[in-house]
């Protein structure tokens, strides 16, 4: 079936003249049609507009191609992406009808190499979560159990790939939530090293922290999608004006004299047995690949999640001021402007939301911005510090993506602490500014139905080629991302 | 300065965000307890180590100060709430 192929299956089927980027995406529609209503991971999606760029794929690929990467390739987007004449509600009801008036630049960037960019991908509301719970448009469900999580805060993203929805999705990821919902679903996520990729047209949750990524089925894709994505923007003042390398050339199967780092400080009390016993096998692996595998220490670990959710909420109490009534929302009157953005956001945010802005407000209020903020920017230093001086003893770090596999719609949402220290995995990554994949390393044997399990590598600032190499070698050896949730066929 | 010191009523105001009783006792509670978590905080050791706000310090990035392309008054006021004569209506500001 034609959505189940990777990016470079339909490529190569395309360039033959075997298929095409209508009959492509025609079947993702059809998959939509027949799965989406249990798995709720699109919002929306224009099936008049994509048919219509498949169309031009189509009508480019009969005058020979064009040699662009993506012609005729199916990606679906992550509500928090802006794409010109589309909805964008990031999973709120603030936004109310808001249209996007512009493309974000990764949006300009698939379109130029030809993708066809369709559809809205439910998410936690404003990227805030880590179970998609939070959207104010109902949750989504794991396509592996849909009585469970498909993680967040692009659990929509994750789910779509997964149940082959779309060839490809796009995410954003600040604390994990690229990289957790792939190990929960059981696809490849990646998060860019911070710069790597333009943020404009991103709606921003934390501006120092957030990154874009691709959710694919394979690495081989996820390096295509990064090569894509990644550049140097003027409009992105944080964005590195690095050149981008042939990441697809990286995975060269050759593991000879790399080192991998496992963390002694990710051996939590809270890590999942079965998870722990997929990492070990995965590690084991490796070590058959011809990695090195060294010890390493983040001494730093335990701070991160306390570090993560001051910085994180303070730049978001600050980004999500904008949202006011006064240019656009779902205006709730006032007598006076202050009422009205006071009513308007009272009205419009959904709890999660409330919370972190409140809490972002607080630390960095008259007289608690030096004890919280200030205190967090400085333990963030340290943290960085940790990966910069493991990255000279080892060429990644390899860890579980999440301490357990996918929970039940509802365990966590009741008690937003618990929910918060599940992405103790992921968070430090953000912090440092580094780059991060996960991919697949097993299954649980102890639940019915089985439920995929992550791997997560971690990579030097601006060391990717390094990470998808990795992650290349192994996933070819051990074939987990073959196995798809049996939602996806039936 | 410590969880029990927050003034949820106060921190809401500055946030502009209105709440209902119900939503500030419960937040009230939630955020205690999250904050009583980020304690934690104080135990780190952090004499003489600089903050960072940006993973990779970028400094002096600018542009060409030249006119490029920009939304027009139309798209920028299509998903405006109220608007006449081509700007975006609010309620008074001044008296």
């Amino acid at each position: 079936m034609l959505n189940q192929l990777t990016i470079s299956e339909l490529t190569t089927k395309l360039a033959r003249g075997e298929t095409s980027a209508r009959q492509t995406l025609q079947a993702c529609l059809d998959q939509i049609q027949r799965v989406d209503d249990r798995v709720h991971a699109f919002l929306s999606h224009d099936a008049a507009d994509a048919l219509a760029q498949a169309d031009a794929a189509d009508q480019e690929l009969a005058g020979g191609g064009s040699g662009k990467p993506l012609l005729g390739v199916p990606i679906a987007i992550k509500d928090v992406i802006a794409v010109k004449n589309q909805p964008l509600n990031c999973a709120s009801k603030i936004l109310g009808d808001f249209i996007s008036p512009y493309d974000a630049a990764v949006i300009e960037k698939l379109r130029a190499a030809g993708a066809v960019v369709f559809g809205r991908l439910n998410m936690d509301e404003f990227a805030m979560g880590s179970s998609t719970e939070n959207s104010a448009f109902g949750l989504t469900r794991n396509p592996w159990d849909l009585t469970r999580i498909p993680g967040g805060s692009s659990g929509g993203s994750a789910a779509a790939v997964a149940a082959d929805e779309c060839l490809a999705s796009l995410g954003s990821d600040t604390g994990g939530s690229i990289r957790q919902p792939a190990a929960l679903c059981g696809c490849v996520g990646l998060k860019p090293t911070y710069g790597r990729v333009s943020r404009y047209g991103l709606v921003a949750f934390a501006s120092s922290l957030d990154q874009i990524g691709p959710f694919t089925k394979d690495v081989r894709d996820a390096a295509i999608l990064l090569g894509v994505l990644s550049g140097h923007d003027l409009r992105d003042s944080t964005s590195v004006a690095l050149p981008v390398p042939d990441y697809a050339a990286a995975l060269t199967g050759d593991l000879k004299g790399l080192k991998l780092g496992l963390a002694r400080e990710y051996l939590v009390d809270g890590l999942d047995p079965e998870v722990k016993a997929a990492v070990n096998a995965a590690v084991k692996q490796y070590e058959k690949l011809g990695a090195e595998i060294v010890e390493v220490s983040l001494p730093h670990t335990e701070y991160a999640v306390a570090t993560y959710y001051i910085v994180a909420t303070a730049e978001a109490s600050a980004n999500l001021a904008r949202f006011d009534g006064v240019r656009y929302c779902e205006r709730v009157a006032g007598g006076d402007p202050i009422e009205m953005y006071s009513r308007t956001r009272g009205a419009g945010f959904g709890p999660e939301v409330k919370r972190r802005i409140i809490l972002g407000t607080y630390v960095l209020s008259g007289g608690y911005h030096d004890a919280y903020y200030l205190r967090a920017q400085k333990v963030r230093t340290l943290i960085r510090n940790d990966f910069l001086k493991a990255f000279e003893t080892v060429d990644a770090i390899l860890t579980p993506t999440t301490p357990t596999a996918a929970f039940k719609a509802g365990e966590k949402s009741g008690d937003p602490l618990q929910m918060y220290l599940s992405d103790i995995f992921t968070i430090s990554c953000n912090l440092a500014g580094i780059c991060g994949l996960s991919l697949p390393c097993g299954f649980t044997g102890n639940t019915r139905p089985r439920l995929p399990i992550g791997l997560q590598l971690l990579g030097k600032p601006f060391g990717e080629e390094t990470l998808l190499k990795l992650a290349h070698a192994y996933e070819q050896s051990a074939g987990w991302h073959k196995e798809k949730p049996p939602l996806a066929s039936a | 300065m410590s969880a029990a010191e927050f003034d949820i009523h106060y921190v809401a105001q500055l946030a502009r965000l209105s709440l209902s009783p119900e939503e500030e006792g419960t937040l009230a509670s939630q955020l205690t307890s999250i904050l009583g978590y980020i304690e934690k905080l104080k135990e780190a050791d952090v004499t003489g180590v600089e903050p960072t706000a940006h993973a990779f310090p970028l400094v002096n990035i600018t542009r060409p100060d030249v006119v490029s392309q920009s939304l027009s008054t139309e798209a920028a006021l299509r998903n405006a709430p109220q608007q006449a004569n081509g700007l975006f209506l609010v309620p008074k500001i001044v008296e």
